[in-house]
């Protein structure tokens, strides 16, 4: 299987006056085509940022990330936006659906960035996956929590995107909505070939990825692969 | 950059907020509307003055002469031939017996023909016909309205009475305003007076020509010059007359266009205050399409196709509002035109006006626009961190706002009379701008810091509310000081100006003047007044004479050396008294004031010292005199100042007692009437006993001075009019923009348990403090501004009067309380579900 993320190194300091803060520490992983992983860890040590930098919103201050054979820190801001726009989908704690634009739009933006056109009947495909077939014309603020955080997946997986990062994605809604997002997505894992990058506190959720990097204090404590249930 | 993708999502993500940006462009469509309508307007005046151009001085030719035309211009007057018409313009008195009140006037006696082109519009119309054959007269509508006198009664100047045929409403070469300062009465040259004339002082000989066959007047014209100059005879041809309109109407309608560029301005910065605060809320949006691989181009394109559309919208809806304006312009104006200007749309204003509004919307939305590209993906992942770098350590910030700069003040010089006035202009309003905002923000910080903790919560919290973000609370000082600033300038300048009116009508100052008073006329003048009781204050003879000679130099030979400027104190007609002292409005600054003279050699003449200085002499210089024909030879033995402020006879020039004992002279004499109607009465039995003097008292004066007062307030109402407009959008834009956040806080306080009462009363001390704060701004500078024009411009006595500014103050609050309270409305209602279901 080829590698998709490698991760070598990893540590990002910030500077607040003249005090210094590591917030990550020398952290280094590969992941494979197909791969779920999940972060876990404390408030506070770090998860965020490893995201962050990983699908390169963030530069770091030492290491490397190499995305599908793109070595980030080469990278320019705009160059970064486009591997993202053709490699990555994200999903964020807080959905962060464009309130101005319908279901439908927010799962085409991604796709119409990339200057493709006639994407809607595809958008329509992926809202019906996620069970929202009837609701393509409401706007976010129209929707509960959950039926938001599925159009945001649907959102992510527009582009069939090779690595999904996603931040806490069931952390805001109740146990049994999250139980039904986290089935779609290790559906679309498993059919698409997806890679899997998943920021949780939930243990269960953790429990059903390929494999777990504990963290603490920004630095890796845990690296553990277990096989699949 | 996907080109597609920017419009399409341009156009979306406008969706929801289009209503706003209307809102927020609407301070823009004020500012086009004025620019298209004041050019499109002064296009079509420029228009009507090439169309009527003959109508303006009403013939092809006219000569005009202080004194009547020598035999030699009248025989080249006969030579020239073609169609003449004579008329003989002075000022009198006009007694009405209907009324038993006289007035000083302009008197213009015609012969039939003149106007040969265009007409003297009267009411009825066919006054204007008749009133040389029936012997009638024509007077002012001004005159008319102030004396309540009515067509068909009669009006007597000098021992001939006429009866009124008609009103006049309009008369070639002159605006109507003319009739403000100086009320005109026609009447027929055959029975004039002329004993007025001969005895009187200024008189104006003019001769109209018309040439049926078609010469060219500026080419016979130029073939007399040198003739007409060397007998002091003036001449104008339709070409001049026209030019010379044209050029004084470019500059009244550049200078309007320079009040629309101000709210033009204003629009730019109201627009850019409420950008501001829509594009921060649009920083979530920005950094999710950044995480899904937006470039910052493409973003910054998303904001800048919506600012640019929202810019063509403002500038269509401008241009109509200002072609409907066009047609009150006008209406408003007509009083200083000498055309009718027919309502017609200019194309290329409207360009102009429409490219000026869009560029000056682009150009103010760059800036707040520069934000978006700062936006990282980050902040997708991250609420709350604010990473804001400060503006002026980007380059690019330095960029637009030195782009801006440049854009207004091109802008200015585009629209400003010269490049002076737009430099002074935009660099007047620059600095306007600044002290507004440092006066401002300085009110602000001293209101926080000096709010009394034992004040109740309620004015504590609308005040601590002045420093939310996004609040636009500078941008709307700016706007709204602006304007209160321009009207209560206007106050208190008007306020100096009447209250030095008052110290010249207070106390022991003269209030009436009687002048053209013969010397044998003197006594009986004197007794009329001391019959009614009232003082001689003095009385003082007049002698007329023209300069001939400059130290053994002729004027006209000055004049030939085209080297040299020469002055209006060269050439005007010097008006000289003669006495053994200095008054009381004099101060000697050189030399020796000698009060007599021996009758031998030269004659000790004192100069007032501006005068001397205009015409290049001092003391020592010689100066020779034409005193009515006869020379007489001077010299400058001492220089004086003097206090042109009073009302007295001053004089450029004094001579010593017993000098000019032999000259024609005429006297002046003052005195203080009780009242208006003890003045009426005073000038009433004057002009019955004497025809020929002339009187003016102080009311008329003040009269004259309120007519044009208004007339120029009228404008600089205009621009406050529009500036308060402009922040009362802006207010609203603000209010508008800030709702959420609004309704978070009235939430809150809801569930901290406060009612609806008390959430209504602190946004109520918000809008009434940032009025206060803003029009205070306003007044503050005016204050300066007023105390400066009295000290340097009017040399007045600087007074304040603080009612009609606690007027304003209040007008000004309770504005922006109505206008605030009305954009905040539901606010509290329906704000705690909207708050709990935007789970954002
Ligand atoms: N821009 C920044 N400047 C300074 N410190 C920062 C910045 N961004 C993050 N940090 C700090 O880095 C540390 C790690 O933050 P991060 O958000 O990665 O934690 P996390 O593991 O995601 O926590 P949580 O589970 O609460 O989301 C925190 O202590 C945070 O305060
Ligand atoms: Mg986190």
């Amino acid at each position: 299987m080829p590698v998709v993320l490698a991760v070598r190194d990893l540590t990002k300091t910030f500077k607040s006056g003249d005090r210094s803060l590591t917030v990550l520490d020398s952290v280094s992983f590969d992941l494979s085509e197909g791969d779920t992983f999940s972060i876990v860890g404390p408030s506070g040590s770090g998860k965020t940022t490893l995201l962050g930098l990983c699908a390169g919103l963030d530069g770091p201050t030492r290491g490397s990330v190499s995305l599908c054979g793109h070595n980030l820190g080469n990278m320019g801001e705009d160059e970064r936006a486009r591997v993202r726009n053709e490699h990555v989908g994200f999903v964020f704690q807080s959905f962060r659906l464009l309130p101005t634009l319908t279901a439908l739009e927010n799962v085409m933006v991604p796709a119409e960035l990339r200057g493709r056109r006639g994407v809607s009947a595809q958008a329509r495909n992926l809202l019906a996956e996620v069970g929202l077939e009837d609701r393509l014309g409401h706007y976010p603020s129209q929707l509960s929590g959950g039926e938001q955080q599925r159009v945001a997946l649907a959102r992510a997986f527009i582009n069939e995107p090779d690595v999904l990062f996603a931040d806490e994605p069931t952390g805001n809604l109740d146990t049994e909505t999250g139980a039904h997002l986290e089935e779609i997505m290790f559906r679309l894992n498993r059919t698409a070939g997806t890679t899997l990058v998943l920021v949780t506190h939930d243990t269960e959720l953790a429990g059903r990825t390929g494999r777990v990097l504990r963290l603490k204090g920004g630095r890796a404590v845990e690296d553990r692969a277990d096989t699949l249930p | 950059m996907s080109i597609p993708f920017i419009a399409s999502f341009a156009w979306r993500d406008s969706r929801g907020s289009r209503g706003r940006m209307l809102l927020f462009i609407s301070s823009m469509v004020l500012g086009v509307a004025a620019l298209v309508s004041i050019n499109s307007f002064g296009d079509n005046l420029e228009a009507a003055i090439d169309n009527e151009a003959r109508t303006l001085l009403g013939a092809d030719l006219s000569f005009e002469s202080d004194d009547p035309f020598p035999a030699h211009i009248e025989a080249l007057i006969d030579s020239i031939g073609g169609n003449q018409s004579r008329r003989t313009s002075f000022s009198s008195m006009a007694f009405f017996p209907a009324r038993d009140k006289a007035r000083l006037a302009t008197v213009r006696a015609h012969e039939p023909g003149y106007p040969f082109y265009g007409s003297v519009v009267t009411e009825p119309a066919a006054a204007a016909e008749t009133y040389l054959d029936r012997g009638g007269a024509l007077v002012d509508g001004t005159l008319m309205n102030q004396f309540q006198v009515e067509t068909g009664d009669s009006v007597r100047i000098g021992r001939q009475t006429y009866p009124i045929l008609g009103r006049i409403v309009e008369t070639p070469r002159e605006s109507a305003a003319v009739g403000l300062f100086s009320p005109r009465i026609y009447i027929p040259m055959a029975g004039l007076d002329t004993t007025l004339t001969a005895l009187g002082s200024r008189v104006e000989y003019e001769v109209y020509f018309q040439f049926p066959d078609g010469r060219d007047a500026d080419v016979l014209r130029d073939s007399l010059r040198s003739t007409l100059r060397e007998a002091d005879i003036g001449s104008d041809t339709v070409r001049e007359e026209q030019e010379g309109w044209s050029r004084a109407l470019t500059n009244l309608y550049r200078f309007l266009g320079l009040v629309g560029f101000m709210s033009l301005l204003l629009g730019g910065l109201g627009v850019a205050s409420s950008i501001h605060v829509y594009v921060k809320q649009r920083i979530p949006t920005v950094a999710v399409l950044r995480v899904y691989g937006a470039s910052i181009a493409t973003t910054v394109a998303v904001y800048l196709l919506q600012a640019i559309g929202m810019g063509i919208v403002g500038v269509v809806l401008g241009s109509i509002v200002g072609i409907a304006l066009q047609t009150i312009v006008p209406v408003v104006l007509s009083d200083f035109l000498p055309v009718n200007v027919d309502f017609a749309v200019s194309w290329p204003a409207v360009l102009l006006g429409s490219g000026i509004g869009l560029g000056v919307t682009v150009l103010f939305t760059l800036l707040p626009l520069l934000r978006v590209r700062s936006v990282s993906p980050l902040d997708a992942l991250r609420t709350g961190i604010d990473h804001e770098r400060p503006l002026w350590r980007d380059p690019w910030w330095w960029t637009a706002t030195g782009t801006a700069a440049a854009g207004l003040v091109l802008f200015a010089l585009i629209q400003a009379p010269d490049w002076k006035v737009g430099l002074g202009y935009s660099g007047g309003l620059a600095a306007v701008f600044l002290i507004l905002a440092a006066l401002g923000k300085l009110l602000v910080m001293v209101l926080a810091r000096l709010t009394p903790a034992s004040l109740p919560y309620v004015v504590r919290q609308g005040i601590a509310n002045l420093y939310r973000p996004n609040n636009q609370t500078l941008m709307m000082i700016f706007s709204l000081g602006l304007g209160t600033f321009l009207i209560s300038t206007l106050l208190v300048s008007q306020h100096v100006l009447l209250d030095q009116m008052d110290v010249l009508g207070g106390g022991d100052q003269p209030n009436l003047i009687m002048y053209d008073i013969q010397p044998d006329q003197v006594e009986s003048v004197q007794g009329i007044l001391s019959g009614e009781g009232v003082p001689i204050m003095s009385s003082v003879p007049i002698v007329t004479m023209r300069l001939h000679g400059i130290n053994n130099e002729t004027i006209d030979a000055m004049r030939e050396d085209t080297t040299r400027r020469l002055s209006w104190a060269h050439r005007r007609e010097y008006r000289s008294t003669f006495r053994s002292t200095l008054t009381g409005s004099e101060t000697l600054v050189e030399g020796t004031f000698r009060g007599t003279w021996d009758g031998e050699g030269t004659i000790p003449v004192s100069a007032e010292a501006d005068v001397a200085s205009e015409l290049g002499v001092d003391i020592g210089d010689r100066l020779t005199w034409n005193v009515q024909g006869v020379m007489l030879d001077t010299e400058i033995t001492s220089l004086r100042e003097v206090d042109w402020q009073r009302l007295q006879t001053n004089f450029f020039f004094v001579f010593p007692e017993a000098s000019l004992e032999g000259a024609p002279a005429f006297h002046v004499v003052m005195t203080r009437a009780e009242d208006d109607v003890q003045s009426a009465r005073l000038q009433t039995a004057v002009v019955q006993a004497f025809p020929n003097v002339s009187s003016i008292d102080l009311a008329l004066v003040i009269g004259v001075f309120d007519a044009i007062f208004s007339r120029i307030s009228f404008v600089v109402r205009f621009m406050a009019l529009f500036s308060i407009l402009t922040g009362l959008i802006v207010l609203a834009s603000a209010v508008v923009v800030s709702r959420f956040q609004r309704m978070q806080e009235s939430v809150l306080l809801k569930t901290l348990g406060a009612s609806r009462r008390v959430v209504l009363r602190i946004m109520a001390v918000e809008y009434i403090v940032l009025g206060f704060v803003s029009a205070l701004t306003g007044i503050l500078l005016a204050l300066v501004a007023g105390w400066s024009l009295s000290h340097f411009v009017f040399e007045a006595g600087f007074v304040v009067r603080w009612i009609p500014l606690s007027i304003l103050l209040g007008t000004v609050m309770l504005l922006t309380l109505v206008i605030g309270m009305v954009n905040s409305r539901g606010v509290y209602e329906r704000g705690t579900m909207e708050v709990l279901r935007s789970e954002l």
